[in-house]
């Protein structure tokens, strides 16, 4: 066997030219399948890092109501049972082991009550935050300054904006120290706040498109806690904040925190529960979805495999008339039908593992490249590569076997009488 | 008795006839002889060389190679009849062109299962046995057509066969080579190895302790060449 494969490597070598022409075909079908799936990886991988949580490994844990997340509006009150969040609670949940820290907040979305010098804000949904809120989700204050304890205590009609919504409703003017009316109640802007890490999210497909942009498009206004009854509902039911501590403990922190707060909860309206996202399944639609484009073009690079087999199934039948003489010595000395067999196959799989080797250093080359050219993330599959190789042996074993099937059965009278 | 072809009859169709080629040939053969068959082309000699040389089957009769019926053997069994009993001279050497002289000769050693250290030992033996301890690196366009056939013949013994079978092995070289390569086959010959050879040539056959001729697929002992 290693005779065979030293034998192997020496007909290789001593056909450079040939060889390499052979391989040709395997190493573009490899390195094609290579970079693609380094593509596939890389982007999958950046959704888990980046949409996740938006890159901090936060998920909300919402009331919902039959599947569907519950909003309270104007004309719905809230479940009866469900209050807000208490400091104890949320000290409950910040005990999890796979928790980082909480927040809550109440919502309104879209709110139709909020004006800037008489003109409806519509596209802007304003919360009620803790202390905790910026810190958990991961926004830093810009401008103008952050709510401090006075705020709370004193309930401040105070306002921060997120950079959406300061630019929709401010443009280039400064928005600290302005007013804005909320209920018919005057706030006052104080800050900006916008993520610290912001993500910018490759759109291969309209369904990225839509998943990516929901959430931008929405402007936030942010007032403190306590100053939510002033113009909303007092002990209004609040949705929780976690960020977990790593990305692999969001669904323990999703599940634990859904139950503490479950367990807060009674409530004659059996409907209503507690959920964390499932962010994890969110995340995995999107890759399935980048996949299922992907695959489709594996299949095509598996194309080129295939032709690539048919070309070495080729040259391996020129080389069996070629060296039908070889073949006919080997027999006429002793050499077994199964040694001829054993020695062509090897041949063959050596020749197209060097191009499946050669195929995933130029995939992997092809991907850089790629993710120069273009931004796409990259990254490298070890076992996608391992595999890669021994597929090619693979191809080189059944495309090499009709060629040395063929060399087994010569006749080795004929073989020696052909010069 | 090493050798005994017994009524060997091999008929070749060719479209709607049937061609004799031999016909109740039989041969015996005793260890440690040197036996020449010779026989102008067309004659069949080839084709009771591949008969003994285990490549053929013949039509009818029985061969028996070191007491065993090697026509009841199926390809594999014959594949190591070949590897074990028989050596093989070729007329134009066939010597692997990539190879050195030595790994040429080592090449049946590979089939025999024996490990690459006992592989180039037995090799080189081999060839210091045809005189060539000084080729053993060389690569066949270096050697001359003498050597080479030399070479092959150190392959055809590296295995220590019961027969060695040479056909035409001076076909192929000039007068000088060939004398140098029936001394050796002398030699071997000498030294107890029982060689047969085909030849058209009778200076060549009478090399040989015996000749044996063949004609139109007949085969008849040639009294009178045996005098030794």
């Amino acid at each position: 066997m290693l005779e065979n494969i030293r034998l192997s490597f020496q007909g290789i070598w001593s056909h450079k030219m040939r060889s390499f022409l052979t391989m040709l075909g395997i190493i573009i079908g490899i390195a094609s399948i290579i970079s693609i799936v380094s593509t596939i990886k890389g982007t999958n991988e950046e959704i888990k890092n980046n949409l996740i949580g938006s890159g901090n490994n936060t998920l909300s844990v919402m009331i919902y109501n039959q599947g569907y997340a519950y909003t309270i509006d104007s004309w719905q009150g809230p479940p009866d049972g469900f209050q807000e969040v208490s400091d104890e609670t949320c000290e409950k949940i910040r005990a999890l082991d796979s928790v980082e820290n909480v927040t809550r907040y109440n919502e309104r979305q879209y709110s139709e009550s909020i004006y800037y010098k008489g003109e409806a804000l519509q596209s802007v949904s304003v919360r009620s935050i803790d202390m905790n809120y910026f810190d958990t989700v991961g926004y830093m204050i810009r401008t103008g300054r952050n709510f401090i304890e006075s705020d709370y205590k004193n309930f401040r009609k105070v306002l921060i904006m997120d950079r959406t919504a300061a630019d929709n409703v401010f443009g280039n003017d400064d928005p600290i120290g302005k007013t804005i009316e909320i209920n018919k109640a005057p706030f006052t802007v104080i800050g900006v706040a916008e993520q610290s890490r912001k993500f910018t999210p490759n759109i291969n497909s309209i369904e990225d498109y839509y998943t990516y942009a929901n959430d931008d498009a929405v402007g936030y206004l942010f007032m403190p806690k306590a100053s939510w009854p002033i113009v909303y509902r007092y002990d209004e039911p609040e949705n929780v904040i976690v960020k977990a501590v790593s990305v692999d403990d969001m669904e323990d922190a999703g599940k634990d925190t859904e139950d503490i707060l479950n367990a807060t909860v009674a409530s004659t309206q059996t409907d209503f529960k507690y959920k964390a996202d499932d962010v994890l399944q969110r995340a995995q639609k999107l890759q399935d979805m980048s996949a299922a484009t992907n695959n489709q073009l594996i299949w095509i690079a598996s194309i080129s495999l295939l032709v690539g087999g048919i070309g070495v199934m080729n040259i391996m039948l020129v080389s069996v008339t070629e060296r039908t003489n070889e073949i006919g010595l080997k027999k006429a000395i002793g050499a077994r039908k199964g040694s001829i067999l054993g020695q062509f196959l090897t041949e063959a799989a050596v020749l197209t593992s060097i191009g499946g080797i050669i195929g995933v250093a130029s995939g992997i080359g092809m991907a850089q490249v790629i993710n120069k050219i273009s931004g796409v993330a990259v990254s490298i599959d070890v076992v996608a590569s391992v595999i890669a190789v021994v597929f090619s042996m693979l191809i080189g074993l059944i495309f090499g076997l009709l060629p040395s099937v063929k060399a087994a059965n010569l006749d080795p009278i004929e073989a020696l009488r052909r010069e | 008795m090493i050798l005994s072809l017994e009524h060997i009859y091999k008929d070749y169709i060719q479209g709607k006839m049937t061609v004799p080629v031999l016909k109740d040939v039989c041969l015996h053969v005793e260890k440690g002889e040197y036996v020449a068959i010779m026989g102008p082309s067309g004659s069949g000699k080839s084709t009771l060389m591949n008969i003994i040389g285990c490549l053929d089957r013949p039509t009818s009769g029985s061969y028996e190679l070191t007491g065993k019926n090697v026509l009841s053997l199926n390809e594999r069994q014959l594949a190591d009849v070949r590897l074990r009993n028989i050596g093989f001279v070729f007329q134009n050497f066939q010597l692997l062109p990539r190879m050195t002289a030595l790994d040429n000769v080592a090449l049946p050693l590979i089939y025999a299962g024996i490990r690459k250290r006992a592989r180039r030992a037995k090799a080189k033996e081999a060839l210091i046995r045809v005189g060539l301890e000084d080729r053993v690196t060389f690569k066949p366009t270096q050697l001359s057509g003498g050597q080479k056939q030399r070479v092959a013949i150190a392959r055809a013994m590296v295995n220590k066969p019961d027969i060695l079978l040479a056909d035409e092995p001076t076909g192929a070289l000039d007068s000088k080579s060939s004398k140098q390569v029936m001394e050796l086959f002398q030699k071997l010959n000498d030294e107890g190895v029982t060689v047969i050879m085909i030849t058209h040539d009778s200076g060549i056959a009478g090399y040989a302790k015996r000749v044996v001729t063949i004609f139109d697929g007949e085969l008849a002992e040639q009294k009178g060449e045996t005098d030794q």
